[in-house]
């Protein structure tokens, strides 16, 4: 079964925001995983403060893009097909 | 605050939660509870996830070791963004394949294997017993806290009095609405809702201390940052190992931890939920975790030197003269313990009823799993399994002392459920993934699990003697509990964790490439890695299973108006009227299902097939599987199919190869015979004339010897012409006389001709000649030939004292059959096929003359004649079957 | 001396054209006709020439004769042995079960006397 090379333009849109969705818990493990980076430089104790900051707002982000994304991904259409190029 | 207006409130609040339950189990009943199952109720049962532990140990983690207890949920929050990838598929198969516990998902996924299915139970068990035994913990603990400062008489009861009260009062509730009903699917709308609104306290009351210290206690987000910079937590120092390895460790948790599964998979009324879901459930985690710093860095200034820093959320307002606030926050952990206690309890008990006690039940009483009252006794087993596992936390606590070696056991606990990721994400997405893989990786993560970790964790001498610990069992110094293959300096828990799940994912692996799953497994396999795709899921006809028997098990198991419901649902899509549907596979398939939603997938398959009359699933079974599955098959079972023709093909060459084989040794046989017979005779032949040719003998003597002479030449012509007879009938180019004949004047004759041999027995001949009065359109000199050559055999060689030889007509549409049943000892089985050979006279005892060819002729001319002879075995005696057409037809002898 | 010849052949007339040629030229014949209790007949007859047939019915002339090379009593009796298959292979079998002397059948009656006659001379 092929998929049609050419989709409507709302079911393109519902392709890339689902490719967005599955993009987005390696959004947040980079972000996440970031701040072991840190303070390694200044042999003194870290910035916890910041951290704390940091940490909860990369949390909010993800947690509202989640909240646009879910609703936006569509249901039950096959999943079959996810390589189609243009639209 | 008095202690009994403690007991009083948490009285209250259970009598509550009871009355919760209670109200929308009712409503549920009625049909009238879909708000109920909203997506938030969804989300807010997910919070089960964060138990006492969270409440309580957050606070304290974070004092011990700054913000790494932040991994515990961050992990879990990637998951939930990251729905699309794993969740959504786990749900969706959860639902289709109608899933009661993540044993029964990975049993199912591998061919509904109960040892499987045993295996992840064990683990789950092992696990879970000592994270329950630490939420009765934190609620003695708590309570303690509050009879601490009292003076007025309510002196702090008893401990153990207390646990034992508030794990009796927790197996009650448990059983009370987890057990209402059976099919787990989704009944417990109750428990759930309960679950929902403790979750609603937990938070409101960890939000209401937080906003207490941050704005009553210090002086605002600004004044906490600065105050958080200058504690003890400020020094905390980012472990990347544990980091990294925690944050996958709690995201590998939420979906394997058996009760997370119950409330994800299990518990789930519609995919949509998870939408709503993968946001808000992470927003939930944030808020829990939102406050927990700034708990613990006040608990750290205000509380006295050496306070448990995992009670803080308690003591810092009851310290300050707080004491709703303090109430509140009593039960917020008082929920958090109580609603982890029983969706594990009710998860643990599916999973031991399921895959431990209904598979004993049904291999010991086999007969009684479809006509007992299966639905009673899974009932009692999964109260009982909920007594038992609710049991085991309460002994473990008691054994262990209570003591702080359990605030370490929730970390400990996730590595162990951990094992059961490979099998799971290998069986969601691999198709290769095989039950072999998944037994062996499981079972070795398990035993690293306990060995490096687990065992170790009851400190040294406990189970592991210290000189293990330090020196290796047997002085190995590289199999050492805690530093595997010379790994040293690891913190143990990563170290576990990195050993485990790697030994684990290879042996999974590695045995998966290297083993051929079974059909069922394939099938499932396809099932759930394309879950999505719309295919209807492979089946397999269910051949003569009883519609009726069918319903009274579903009957037994689901409750009668739901097992009636159902069936007459698929009657009426089957466009049947009636109650009971047709036993098509897509029906019975269905009905495993449904009825795996209560019993589990692969006692419910055990069942179906019982009731079908077969314990496994047969060769004809496999043949529908190939037919009707012919995605799932595709490439493998080509590929299988050329094995099997090239298999066929070489049979076939050695059977070929036999044969030659076998003629070239009959043919040097045949005419090492040929000379035989015709030197004998010959023999006879040329000494006799020698001695005639020499004269002088009396006249009487001569003639004797003469007459010898005749009657060996007589039998070397008769020898020559049965040789050209066969040649003659083997190669097909007889010539046969056709023309009606009547049958009973054929055996007539044959039986006047035969009489000439060994005249001197009297033969007993039993016919009966109404039967026999048939008109074939034959060769009759053949057919006659024939009738000689078995009523000659039976005179010769039958044994018995009183020789009888009965001869049986039978007429079969177009085809007669003429048997011929002697009364003597028969021929030895292994010589039966041997005897239309050529020469394969058997035994040279009653040697009359005839060189062995005759019934290789038999059997030529019947087969001139359209017709065959055989030898009928099994009849005790000799009895030789001649069948042959009515009518021949040119056509058919040529 | 030594005129006394068992033969062993389940062929009757050719045992009757035996008999007949070797009791003109003196001998004494005695006859079996099968190869079951062969020996046993041997045994008791005691011959000082031994005539035995390959296909005998109940055990073949070469189990016969490997039975009796087995026992002392037996071990050097001449025997003459005879045959209707016509094959190289019987041939090496018989001189494997022991036979002295060895004769494809048909044969001419001055050959089977003279065969016997070398038998007992020396």
């Amino acid at each position: 079964m092929k998929a049609p090379l050419f989709l409507a333009r709302a079911s393109y849109r519902r392709r890339r925001l689902r490719d967005a969705a599955r993009l987005l818990p390696l959004v947040g493990a980079f972000l996440i995983w970031l701040p072991m980076l840190w303070g390694k430089s200044d042999s003194t104790a870290r910035d916890t403060g910041m951290d704390v900051i940091y940490l909860f707002v990369v949390w909010t982000v993800l947690v509202l893009a989640a909240a646009v994304l879910a609703p936006r991904l569509g249901g039950d259409e096959p999943e079959r097909t996810v390589t189609e190029d243009e639209g | 605050m008095p202690f009994n207006i403690l007991v009083l409130a948490s009285l209250a609040y259970v009598i509550f939660l009871f009355l919760v339950a209670f109200v929308v189990e009712r409503r549920a009943a009625a049909g009238a509870a879909r708000w109920l199952r909203s997506p938030l109720v969804y989300t807010l049962s997910l919070s089960v996830y964060c138990t006492a532990w969270t409440f309580y140990g957050a606070v304290g983690y974070a004092a011990r070791s700054g913000l790494e207890y932040l991994t515990i949920y961050l992990g879990p929050t990637l998951v939930f963004v990251g729905w699309w990838w794993l969740l959504r598929k786990l749900v969706r198969i959860g639902r289709q394949q109608r899933v009661t516990s993540i044993a029964d998902l990975i049993s199912s996924r591998y061919g509904k294997s109960n040892l499987l299915g045993v295996i992840v139970t064990v683990i789950c068990v092992v696990a879970a017993t000592p994270y329950i035994a630490l939420q009765l913990q934190s609620v003695t603990l708590s309570f303690g806290v509050f009879a601490g400062p009292t003076a007025d008489g309510w002196a702090m009861p008893d401990r153990d009095i207390t646990s034992i009260w508030v794990a009796g009062g927790l197996a009650a509730f448990t059983i009370l609405f987890g057990t209402r009903n059976l099919d787990a699917k989704e009944q417990h709308t109750g428990v759930v809702t309960a679950i929902a609104v403790e979750a609603v306290v937990k938070l409101v009351a960890l939000l209401a201390v937080g906003i207490f210290v941050v704005w009553g206690l210090a002086s605002g987000p600004a004044d906490i940052l600065s105050r958080i910079q200058s504690s003890e937590i400020a020094e905390w120092q980012m472990k990347p190992s544990r980091w990294t390895g925690l944050i996958l460790l709690s995201a590998a948790a939420v979906i394997c931890l058996p009760r997370m599964f119950q409330v994800l998979v299990v518990e789930n009324s519609d995919e949509r939920h998870l939408a709503t879901a993968s946001w808000a459930f992470p927003l939930y985690l944030m808020l829990m975790s939102l406050f927990v710093v700034p708990i613990a860095v006040m608990g750290l200034e205000l509380m006295p030197e050496g306070s448990n820093p995992d009670l803080f959320v308690l003591t810092l307002p009851l310290s300050q003269g707080q004491g709703g606030l303090a109430m509140l926050a009593f039960l917020g952990g008082f929920s958090s313990a109580t609603s982890m206690v029983i969706v594990a309890a009710i998860a643990l008990s599916t999973m031991v009823s399921n895959h431990v006690v209904m598979p004993l039940w049904l291999s010991l009483r086999p007969a009684r799993a479809v006509s007992g009252d299966v639905r009673r006794l899974v009932l009692l087993s999964r109260r009982l399994s909920i007594a038992a596992v609710l049991g085991l936390g309460y002994a473990y606590f008691r054994l262990s002392g209570g003591s702080e070696a359990l605030a370490a056991i929730g970390l400990i606990s996730f590595v162990g459920v951990a094992q059961i990721l490979p099998a799971m994400l290998g069986g969601l997405f691999w198709r290769g993934a095989t039950r072999a893989g998944a037994v062996l990786g499981l079972t070795i993560g398990f035993a690293i699990w306990a060995y490096a970790l687990f065992l170790p964790s009851f400190g040294p001498d406990a189970v592991i003697p210290a000189r293990v610990l330090a020196e290796g069992p047997f002085g190995m110094g590289w199999l050492r509990p805690q530093a595997l293959f010379g790994v040293e300096g690891i913190d143990p828990l990563i170290h576990a964790l990195f050993w485990s799940l790697a030994f684990n994912t290879a042996a999974f692996c590695a045995l998966s490439l290297m083993s051929f799953p079974g059909p069922v497994e394939r099938m499932q396999g396809a099932a759930f890695v394309n879950a999505f795709e719309d295919s209807a899921a492979p089946n397999w006809a269910q051949g003569g299973a009883d519609p009726e028997a069918l319903l009274v098990m579903a009957q037994r198991i689901l409750g009668e108006e739901e097992a009636l419901a159902f069936f007459e649902a698929q009657a009426r899509a089957q466009g049947k009227a009636a109650y009971l549907p047709d036993p098509t596979p897509a029906f019975i398939e269905g009905l495993e299902r449904r009825l795996a939603g209560s019993v589990g997938a692969a006692t419910a398959h055990a069942m179906i097939s019982q009731l079908a009359g077969r314990a496994a699933v047969s060769v004809e079974d496999l043949m529908a599987v190939a037919n009707e599955a012919a995605q799932i098959m595709e490439y493998s079972a080509r590929l299988e199919e050329q094995q099997e023709e090239l298999t066929r093909a070489a049979r076939q060459l050695r059977e070929v190869n036999e044969k030659l084989t076998q003629i070239s040794v009959q043919k040097d046989a045949f005419l090492s015979q040929i000379s035989h017979e015709l030197r004998t005779p010959m023999t006879s032949i040329r000494a006799f004339s020698e001695i005639l040719m020499e004269g002088d003998m009396p006249a009487d003597m001569a003639t004797g010897y003469a007459r010898i002479i005749h009657e060996e030449a007589i039998r070397l012509t008769r020898l020559l012409d049965d040789l050209l007879d066969l040649s003659v009938l083997e190669s097909g180019t007889v010539q046969l006389n056709l023309g009606l004949a009547n049958l009973r004047e054929m055996i007539d004759r044959a039986l006047a001709s035969a009489g000439h041999t060994r005249p001197e027995r009297r033969f007993d001949i039993q016919r009966d000649p109404a039967s026999e009065e048939i008109f074939l359109r034959t060769d009759s000199d053949r057919l006659t030939q024939v009738f000689i050559n078995l009523i000659s055999n039976a005179r010769k060689y039958c044994d018995a004292a009183a020789p009888e030889l009965r001869i049986h007509v039978r007429r079969k549409g177009a085809r007669v059959t003429i048997d011929f049943i002697d009364n003597g000892s028969g021929i030895p089985k292994d010589q039966q096929t041997l005897i239309f050979e050529k020469f394969a006279r058997l035994t040279d005892q009653t040697r009359a003359g005839g060189a062995g060819l005759g019934l290789a002729i038999c059997r030529e001319v019947m087969a001139n004649l359209g017709g065959t002879i055989g030898y009928l075995p099994g009849q005790g005696r000799a009895a030789f079957r001649i069948t042959l057409p009515l009518r021949l037809e040119r056509a058919a002898a040529e | 001396m030594g005129r006394h010849v068992l033969l062993i052949e389940d062929e009757p007339h050719i045992a009757e054209a035996i008999r007949f040629i070797l009791n003109r030229d003196g001998w004494q014949v005695s006859t079996h006709a099968n190869g079951q209790d062969a020996v046993a007949r041997v045994h008791a007859t005691r011959p000082d020439v031994l005539i035995l047939d390959v296909m005998l019915p109940g055990a073949s002339g070469f189990e016969v004769l490997s039975q009796l090379r087995a026992q002392p009593e037996t071990a050097n009796l001449p025997v003459l042995m005879l045959t209707a298959k016509g094959q190289g292979r019987d041939r090496e079998a018989a001189e494997r079960a022991g036979a002295d002397l060895f004769i494809t059948k048909p044969f001419s009656n001055a050959e089977i006397l003279a065969s016997v006659r070398s038998l007992v001379t020396p």
